[in-house]
Order: structure tokens, then C-alpha cells, then sequence
């Protein structure tokens, strides 16, 4: 039982992790909205998620637990998975490359190679692909969901500590 | 971690945008200047914004450089203008006051998101240091 719950929290801490990454991507498109030829970046966070946790909820049935039904809706529903460019990950042929120095992803961090570049859907005079709106949105919606990681663990630990006081 | 780069990336924006600001206000302010006795009149300045990647895949921004327009000067027609040439043209800056007023509403625009942005990355480190104790 106690297992399962500090899985859980476990589980959500990852999820917390690429969710603070992600607000500091969508941090830096809102920063450089006005620098010219700069493309706007993201990544995947389904992917990112399964490849933290190895719990990919695409591929796997959920398995039995409280917790899981609201992950999956959580993971599933990002908006970052159909917001990214389709065109695949970016290749790095240069030792200056972004994602090229930074190696293998360990844990919760973000691999820089699988970030990916939006597709501008009004391109601007100076090649900047950044959507201010969008990506308002995308941050709105990101520190939500960071918050809801945060509610998760809490009520893991609520629930854990009632059941260890037995109250 | 990571949200705490948030308020490096949105700083260095929010300090460019303000010396984006200091520019538009210093041309503004030699928008109607004349040329001195050198001839030579204010050109207006514009900054350039550059972005400095990080290898974990922030990347905050800096002015790279101040450039100058390099329109030509107004020439006003002022005959009884003390500083006017042998035609009767006073020689002004080349600032473009339309374009430096869109320059001021974009550039405060996007201090505010910026702003607002660390605002928001604050009350998230703070729900998160309060995490397990509700």
C-alpha cells in the first residue's frame, strides 16, 4: 500500500520536473518574441513523460490505482504534443548545435535534442516564429497543470499521513 | 531547477526591452533636434535583440548592438531659423516619431509579458515550497 502511494508521488515529482522544464522553454519563446530569427521551440511532452517514467499511457493499458486515470488525462491532453512541428526531432550536425553537447537525458531532464520547432502559422517579416498568444496560452495552461501535479502530491501525502496517524 | 532559470530568462528580457525603451525615449526626445555647427545631425538609434541559447534549451536575449538609422536628415524649409543653410533648410534629425511610437507600445508590451511571466513562475515556486504541508 505504501508502495503504491510513494510511487505515485513519485511518479507526479517527474511530472512536476518536465513541466517546470517546459515552463522555462515557453519561458524563453515569450523572452525573445521580438528577436529576429529566432524559432520559436517545444517538445513533446508525451514523449518526455514516457521516456522519464517509462509509463507511456498511449501504448500500455493504465494500471489499477487512484492515481492513474487523472495521469493519463493529464498526459494525454497536453496541448505541447499538437502544438510542436510534426517534422521530427532536430538533427544536430554541428558540435554547437543546441541538444549536442547536453548527451543523454538522466531522469526527468528534458534530452535538448528532442526539442522541436513550432510552424508559424502567420511568418513574420524578420523569421521570428514565435505566436505571443500561443504561447501565452501555452504557458497558462502549463503552470495549470504544474499546479495540478502539485495538488496530486499533496493529497498523496494527505492521504499517507492520515493513514499513518489512523485518524 | 528549471523554474528558477525562468526569472534569469525573463530577466534579461525584461532589461532589454528597457534599454529598448531608453532608446525609443532618447530618439524621441531628439526627434525636432537640429544639426549643431558641424552639420552633422542626431541619427536615430535602434537596438538589436540577439538570443543567447543555453545547452539545456533556455535561451534568454541580450542587445547585441545599437545600431544607427542611416536615413537621411529631415530638411525643413525655416528661412528665419538661425541654424538654416544658404537655401533656407534647417537640417533635423532622421528619427521617424510614428515609428518610434509602435517601437514604445511593442516594447512595453513585452516587458509586461515578461513580467507577468516571472510573476507566474513565483507563485508556482512558492506552491511548490508549500508542497506536503496542507
Amino acid at each position: 500500500m505504501s508502495g503504491r502511494l510513494t510511487e505515485s508521488i513519485d511518479f507526479h515529482g517527474r511530472a512536476l520536473l518536465l513541466r517546470a522544464e517546459r515552463q522555462k522553454v515557453i519561458a524563453s519563446n515569450i523572452a525573445n518574441a521580438d528577436t529576429p530569427r529566432y524559432a520559436a521551440r517545444d517538445f513533446d511532452f508525451r514523449a518526455a513523460l514516457a521516456e522519464a517514467t517509462g509509463y507511456d499511457p498511449a501504448s500500455r493499458p493504465a494500471p489499477a490505482g487512484g492515481a492513474a486515470p487523472a495521469v493519463r488525462a493529464a498526459a494525454s491532453a497536453s496541448p505541447g504534443a499538437g502544438a510542436a512541428a510534426p517534422a521530427g526531432t532536430v538533427a544536430t550536425t554541428h558540435a554547437g548545435h543546441l541538444g549536442a553537447a547536453a548527451g543523454a537525458a538522466t531522469g526527468a531532464r528534458v534530452d535538448t535534442t528532442a526539442m522541436r520547432y513550432r510552424v508559424a502559422e502567420q511568418p513574420s517579416l524578420d523569421a521570428n516564429t514565435v505566436d505571443l498568444d500561443r504561447e501565452r496560452a501555452n504557458f497558462a495552461d502549463n503552470a495549470l497543470r504544474y499546479e495540478a501535479g502539485l495538488r496530486f502530491i499533496n493529497g498523496s501525502v494527505r492521504t499517507l499521513l492520515s493513514a499513518i496517524r489512523g485518524e | 531547477m528549471s523554474l528558477m532559470k525562468v526569472f534569469n530568462i525573463s530577466g534579461s528580457a525584461v532589461s532589454a526591452q528597457s534599454q529598448r525603451l531608453n532608446v525609443v525615449a532618447s530618439n524621441l526626445a531628439n526627434a525636432e533636434a537640429v544639426a549643431g555647427p558641424d552639420g552633422q545631425s542626431y541619427k536615430a538609434r535602434q537596438v538589436v535583440f540577439q538570443s543567447t541559447p543555453a545547452p539545456d534549451g533556455s535561451a534568454g536575449v541580450r542587445v547585441s548592438t545599437i545600431a544607427e538609422d542611416a536615413a537621411p536628415p529631415k530638411r525643413v524649409f525655416e528661412p528665419g531659423h538661425p541654424m538654416a543653410d544658404a537655401q533656407g533648410y534647417v537640417t533635423q534629425s532622421n528619427v521617424n516619431v510614428v515609428e518610434e511610437m509602435v517601437n514604445m507600445i511593442s516594447a512595453s508590451r513585452s516587458y509586461q509579458n515578461n513580467v507577468e511571466v516571472m510573476n507566474t513562475a513565483r507563485a508556482l515556486l512558492q506552491k511548490t515550497l508549500q508542497m506536503g504541508q496542507s
